[in-house]
């Protein structure tokens, strides 16, 4: 199945990638061969199958206690943020 | 200075006071340096922690103390974070971005006592399968240097082969430590899923992603191995399992083990001198007293496109974190949030995670969920299932790593299909969660073939066993390229 320009233009923006206008030809030739690919799956018979999202069978995922484990880290977090005041992270202004 | 040296030999060496970890480690940060321009291993070289690192293992182990790696040099794939050192992930995204911890793997082998050399290259966000999708450039094969050495976790197996160093952390989600150690020539092995803890490693796929070793031996994978696996809380998929000593029975007697020899792995993809190779270590298994016989499990075949709807869908959830806030990339001059995100992931990712976030987004979207994403979930049941009625007749499955031996830079990036297609042979063991190793079994024109040993959850010790028995009936991982020897 072939993918429009549209249709590569609203999965990227879906992702929020912002695609240059030359780029978008590329990956709509390369994801209409991936979707070629991945859509032979179709024709295999899953009747009974159930869906598998997780390799081990029957592991349930664990809870644990309600304890307070980590200590307060944000100084050493926000150093790695692109802009930060006052503990805070620095974003363009949503609401006018 | 021992030529080339094992993990084994250079821990009873270390512990013997025959040499010390801090010549080990000028040692080996001499040949890193020098092969830095050829190979390209290594994005990050930690020389001044290496030496102080290798300064306390000396004290340690002058002290008749010290951890069963105490002064042994590693390197760790860029995408375990290592506290105060900057973890990439092989990506623009990550460039400066500097982990505030340990990942658990990183935390137990330092527990243990290695000594950590630098941060190895690899695909972007370990989403290739020849080490050319990295933002700091692709890894060359040490064999040859104009073929790639395969990926994700290319300069982890290229470094092993060069003798950079005797063992590296490596992550497998459809193939990424098999495929690259095939390549390269050299031992990896992919632990069952839940066997060695995630915490700390960056996020591709998360009920695929698994992380293990490369190393020359079967004995050093089961050497780092058993400082790496185990329970870990802070990981919720860990298993509560205790880890055997991967190091006890590796000498035992094969005699009796029952070998399945996977149909659908002899297909028409493979190269006909490869197939050669692992037939020949099936005879060697044979002469060892293994019984060999023939099994089909015929939902393999699916495995590469249920692989490309579930680990794209993955990744489309995991890198949604990207966005350019809290850290990572982020673009110059936003005109408002929207474009803040959109610009910001379009400039920190390279084309490859592009397309997998945009496959991932494609198949978990409204109409296009069920006939996509739910279906290679069924898929996926039915593989493992064949991999299930298998075990029940055989205790290891076998059969190549790869198609071919390793191609050339470029040869594969013109169209992503044909690169995926490398992985067929080893995705459904990430699909099913099954412990995975590759071994060095020969050579075709030159450059080294991987024969792959397939077990149950949890049988890495059965896998660890018949590679070592291999490995002493033969030399192929002894083997050096020219230039490195």
């Amino acid at each position: 199945m072939a993918l429009t320009r549209a249709q590569v233009e609203g999965i990227a923006h879906l992702a929020r990638l912002e695609l240059d206008p030359a780029e978008v030809p590329q990956y709509e030739q390369s994801l209409s061969r991936i979707v070629d690919f991945i859509g032979e799956l179709e024709r295999a018979n899953t009747a009974g199958a159930a869906p598998m999202a997780h390799p081990l069978p029957g592991l349930v995922q664990r809870l644990r206690a309600d304890e307070v484990t980590e200590r307060d880290g944000h100084a050493l977090y926000q150093r790695n943020a692109p802009q930060v005041a006052s503990g805070l992270y620095l974003v363009p202004k949503v609401i006018e | 200075m021992i030529d080339r040296p094992t993990v084994t030999q250079l821990a009873a060496d270390l512990r013997a006071r025959k040499i010390s970890s801090v010549e080990l480690v000028r040692a080996c940060l001499a040949r890193i340096e020098a092969s830095q321009p050829a190979l390209n291993a290594f994005v990050t070289i930690t020389a001044d922690q290496a030496l102080e690192q290798a300064e306390a293992a000396d004290r340690e182990l002058a002290a008749g103390r010290g951890g069963p790696l105490a002064g042994v040099p590693i390197g760790h794939k860029d995408l375990f974070c290592t506290a105060g050192v900057r973890t990439t992930c092989g990506s623009r995204m990550l460039e400066n971005f500097v982990a505030p911890y340990d990942a658990t793997v990183v935390a137990r082998l330092k527990a243990a006592g290695a000594v950590m050399l630098g941060k190895l290259n690899m695909d972007e966000f370990a989403m290739g399968s020849s080490n050319e999708t990295s933002y700091f450039g692709p890894v060359r094969n040490p064999w040859k240097t104009d073929l790639v050495p395969g990926g994700s976790s290319g300069g982890s197996a290229a470094a092993v082969a060069a003798r950079l160093l005797p063992a590296a952390t490596a992550t497998d989600t459809g193939g990424s430590i098999r495929q690259p150690a095939a390549f390269c020539g050299v031992t990896g092995i992919k632990p069952t899923y839940g066997r060695v803890s995630r915490y700390g490693m960056i996020a591709f796929a998360s009920s695929l992603d698994q992380g293990g070793v490369i190393a020359q031996t079967a004995e050093d994978c089961a050497r780092v191995l058993r400082s790496m696996a185990g329970f870990d809380p802070r990981d919720s998929t860990s298993v509560d399992i205790p880890v055997p000593d991967y190091l006890a029975g590796l000498d035992a007697p094969l005699a009796g083990v029952r070998i399945g020899v996977l149909k659908e792995f002899f297909d028409t993809g493979l190269d006909a001198g490869y197939e050669r190779r692992v037939r020949e270590a099936f005879a060697v298994f044979e002469r060892l007293g293994a019984r060999l016989c023939e099994l089909s499990l015929p939902n393999i075949p699916r495995s590469v496109p249920a692989y490309y709807v579930v680990a794209p869908a993955e990744c489309s959830s995991n890198l949604a974190r990207y966005d350019g806030v809290r850290f990572g990339h982020r673009c110059s001059a936003p005109r408002d949030l929207a474009d803040l995100y959109k610009r910001s992931r379009s400039e920190g990712f390279g084309p490859e995670v592009k397309r997998r976030i945009m496959t991932g987004t494609y198949v978990l979207s409204a109409g296009y969920y069920d006939a996509y994403y739910l279906k290679a979930q069924r898929v996926r049941r039915m593989i493992t299932g064949d991999f299930e009625r298998a075990f029940a007749e055989v205790d290891l499955l076998m059969g190549p790593t790869t198609p071919t031996v390793a191609f050339a830079l470029g040869a594969k990036s013109a169209d992503p299909i044909t690169m995926y297609l490398n992985d067929i042979y080893t995705i459904s063991a990430n699909l099913a969660g099954l412990p995975a190793m590759s071994v060095p079994c020969g050579f075709v024109d030159g450059l080294p073939a991987g024969l792959q040993i397939i077990g149950p959850h949890f049988a890495e010790q059965r896998l660890l066993h018949a590679a070592h028995r291999f490995q002493r009936e033969t030399d192929w991982h002894t083997r050096v390229p020219e230039r490195c020897a």
